[in-house]
């Protein structure tokens, strides 16, 4: 039976994992608009379809992805918030101070704001939810980010003050994805306890998740009564609850056949937003033959991302030629760095003394886009001489032979984070990539102290790693909202897998 | 029949204890380690090890396996790895749509099942008994999910009469809003699995149309009616029985699928998150749960027939003194 259930929904099931293991974080997204909004009901429900459950209601206990989707901003806020264009906005925090030294935060809380269960947020709770993030047991996907914490302390109920180890310019970026919660509250994996513009409803596992609005928030009451995600495994069964109008909005279509149907269709509006998640061909740059920067480059040059974006996504998605997508601050077009060529890919295979190609083994995830992407690889690389081997793996897997034992030549995987080009200075990761010069620049721009300073050095560290192809960055994901045109006020970008409802408004 | 009765309930129990332990190591025997469902890029080795250690996967097996016996015997199932919630709540929360989508579906394909096998064996000869048998050979042949779909697009996306998924909130508090929401998932199941029932009625009436005893009774004076009644029916249901018990446990089982399409919060859906994830707890669970309820059901088939058939009592009554 276990066979059996699985070769029936492997595909859709293992989309679920490995969207959710990667899932997590990083970005921006708020209301964005789309239909003309006139008149609306501030009464409305709004039906919103996600493939995205969460596994529990605790960021910091595995929660993953669809917790994220559903809670970050709606139900938790953090002291700051991202907008839409990637910047960070006060949201708990009224302002805050930095030392001189750049080592010591001191935030003051916003006033007047309560928890759901009505108990007045204090610079405890705050402190309580930094250290929840960085215990020892957190799941938390950005727990790495907080390592350099050295102290946090409360001198009186509205203010905090956090003491780094070393100076850090992300620091309040990545508070932004810290929920404050109230550090009294229990049960936190079914139930919740924060300060945002709605209330868990009810939550039926499998199905749905309700939120409705907080009659008590401190900031702008939601422009919509109640907001209902549903849940789906299956990308059809998504659409038909659209097209049937059962859900008013999917958060994120996952299905390029299905946008035929809405495109075209007056009743519907397919967004075109900006997403973070980059379709990587990762080499193990510890080994030959990816230890030589010409051949990642040749392999770069022979492979028509152009083509292989349109056979997937058709007219959506972007190339990139790295790993910094549009919507972080260091972003520059390097698509022109190791174009599509194949005279030149032959002439650096031959420079780099495999004139008659080799042959390497391609640990390719199971669940879509990757098996797709993988044949179309094998017979690019086969116009230069390159045999691919296609090692069909599941995530876990992937995780188990590639993440951890690093037992792997190349391999295929969605990266989903904004401004995680710094994982290319740290040559521990999985892919291996080791430039003293490129760990020193990362390193030095989380020191820096303007963000100019920052910008410069990771668009530094951007065009090197493009230079030597560290890895092969084969397109940017498209990130679709398709609604009915009733709505309006839905986040159009939902980076970093946020979807803030407080704005969405349905006209009447 | 008490005898009978202590032994099968014997059976029951050993084979319940066989089954977990089968479960057990076969689930164990899968490669991969469940700690991953937990992990996210960017993981740091130590939070590697704190996943292992938090869900248990880092404790010799004979101790997880005691500990999971231990626990099932109070009847409690243990916590998801992943969602860190208790299994044995959600299977009861999933058996909400499960079972009844189960009953109908097994009802509605018997209704049509029964009465289409028996004309089509009656009236063998005749054109339509040709089409009804043809017409049931080719809905075996139909896979499961490609019917839902088909039943989706018509009735769902063009006709919309009926929702294409989903099961209300608050489950059975409107049992109109509920029941509409199974319709289509329940006549789907029930199409497919009255093809392959309507071969069984149909071979069995087949049997019994051709028998000594009827041919017997009809010369004896009785009508066709009556010594189907009396005579035909009685034996013909026997095998149909035995054929039931198995196909309601594998509806139990195949309504996977219909969930999927359906979205229903089923416990088939529940099965292949946890399948995916390596919840080891999810699936020991939910395969121990429909374990029990397959061994239940056949139970029952098996004393149905008894009840009917006073061979199989009478033989047993002998076995057991």
């Amino acid at each position: 039976m276990i066979r059996k259930t699985t070769s029936l929904f492997g595909a859709a099931a293992a989309l679920a994992l490995a969207l959710t293991a990667c899932g997590g974080t990083g970005g921006t997204a708020s209301g964005g608009s789309a239909a003309p909004a006139g008149a609306y009901d501030k009464d409305a429900t709004i039906q919103i379809g996600s493939l995205y459950e969460p596994q529990n209601l605790d960021n910091t206990e595995g929660g993953g992805q669809g917790v994220t989707e559903a809670f970050n901003g709606n139900v938790y806020e953090g002291l700051f918030r991202l907008t839409d264009d990637g910047k960070v906005d006060d949201l708990l925090a009224k302002d805050y101070k930095v030392s001189s030294d750049g080592l010591t935060y001191t935030f003051t809380l916003r006033d007047g704001v309560t928890f759901h269960s009505g108990k007045a947020l204090t610079s405890a709770d705050v402190k309580y939810s930094i250290e929840k993030v960085v215990a020892p047991d957190s799941q938390s996907a950005r727990k790495s980010s907080f390592a350099g914490i050295k102290k946090i302390e409360t001198p009186d109920d509205h203010t905090v003050t956090v003491t780094l180890a070393s100076k850090s310019i992300s620091f309040v970026y990545n508070l932004s994805y810290v929920w404050i919660v109230n550090g009294q509250a229990k049960g936190l994996t079914t139930s919740e306890d924060g300060t945002g513009p709605y209330k868990l409803g009810t939550w039926k596992r499998g199905s749905t998740l309700s939120l409705d609005r907080f009659a008590g928030y401190w900031g702008t009451a939601p422009t919509n009564k109640q907001v209902v995600f549903h849940y789906f495994t299956d990308a059809t069964a998504l659409n038909n609850a659209l097209l049937t109008d059962a859900v008013d909005v999917v958060t994120s279509e996952q299905s390029p056949d299905a946008l035929a149907q809405f495109n075209g269709n007056s009743n519907y509006k397919v967004n075109n937003g900006h997403s973070t998640t980059k379709l990587l061909l990762a080499f193990n740059d510890r080994k030959a033959p990816f230890d030589k920067p010409l051949v990642r480059k040749a392999i770069t040059s022979a492979i028509d991302d152009k083509k292989l974006l349109n056979s997937i996504w058709g007219d959506y998605g972007t190339l990139i030629g790295s790993m910094v997508p549009p919507t972080d601050p260091w972003y520059e077009d390097l698509t022109k760095v190791n174009p599509y060529d194949l005279t030149l890919a032959k002439k650096e295979l031959t420079d780099a003394g495999y004139p008659n190609g080799f042959e390497f083994t391609l640990d390719t995830p199971n669940y879509d886009p990757h098996p797709t992407a993988a044949t179309f690889i094998k017979s690019e690389l086969a116009k230069v001489g390159i045999t691919v081997k296609i090692n069909i793996i599941t995530a876990d897997q992937w995780y188990t032979k590639v993440y951890k034992n690093r037992d792997f030549a190349a391999t295929m995987q969605e990266h989903v984070n904004d401004r995680d080009v710094v994982w290319y200075g740290d040559p521990d990761f999985y892919w291996g990539y080791d430039n003293p010069q490129v760990t020193a620049w990362v390193k030095q721009a989380e020191e820096s102290d303007t963000a100019d300073q920052q910008t410069a050095l990771l668009k530094k560290v951007n065009e090197q790693i493009a230079a030597d192809a560290a890895s092969d960055w084969l397109y940017l994901y498209p990130q679709i909202v398709v609604a009915s045109s009733s709505l309006s006020g839905y986040p159009l970008n939902g980076l970093n897998s946020q979807f803030y409802a407080y704005g969405i408004k349905k006209s009447a | 029949m008490t005898a009978y009765l202590l032994r099968r309930t014997a059976f029951l129990v050993v084979s319940l204890l066989l089954a977990a332990v089968v479960l057990f190591l076969l689930l164990r025997l899968l490669p991969g380690d469940p700690a991953n469902s937990l992990l996210s890029v960017g993981a740091t080795p130590e939070q590697i090890e704190a996943a292992r250690h938090q869900i248990g996967t880092d404790r010799p097996l004979p101790e997880q396996f005691v500990s999971w016996l231990g626990r099932l015997a109070t009847f409690d199932l243990g916590e998801s790895f992943v969602s860190t919630l208790p299994v044995g709540p959600e299977i009861a929360a999933r058996l909400v749509v499960t079972v009844p989508l189960t009953l109908l579906s097994f009802v509605l394909a018997v209704v049509v099942a029964v009465p289409v096998g028996f004309v089509a064996a009656h009236k063998a000869n005749t054109w339509y008994g040709s089409v009804l048998s043809g017409v049931s050979q080719l809905g075996i042949a139909v896979p499961v999910f490609w019917v839902g779909m088909l039943l989706v697009t018509v009735f769902s996306l063009s006709l919309r009469v009926l929702p294409a998924g989903g099961f209300p909130q608050d489950d059975w508090a409107d049992p109109a809003k509920a029941l509409t929401s199974l319709t289509l998932p329940v006549v789907t199941i029930a199409l497919v699995m009255s093809a392959s029932l309507i071969r069984y009625v149909r071979s069995a009436t087949l049997d019994v149309l051709g028998s000594d005893y009827l041919r017997t009774s009809r010369a004896l004076g009785s009508s066709f009616a009556r010594a189907m009644w009396r005579h035909g029916l009685r034996n013909a249901v026997v095998p149909v029985i035995s054929i039931l018990g198995i196909e309601l446990a594998s509806t139990f089982l195949g309504a996977v699928v219909v969930e999927s399409v359906f979205a229903l919060p089923g416990l088939g859906g529940m099965l292949v998150k946890g399948l995916a994830q390596h919840d080891y707890p999810v699936i020991q669970g939910i395969l121990f749960v429909s374990t029990l309820v397959v061994l239940v059901i056949g139970f029952a088939a098996d004393l149905v027939q008894r009840l009917i058939d006073p061979r199989l009592r009478h033989s047993l009554a002998r076995d057991v003194r």
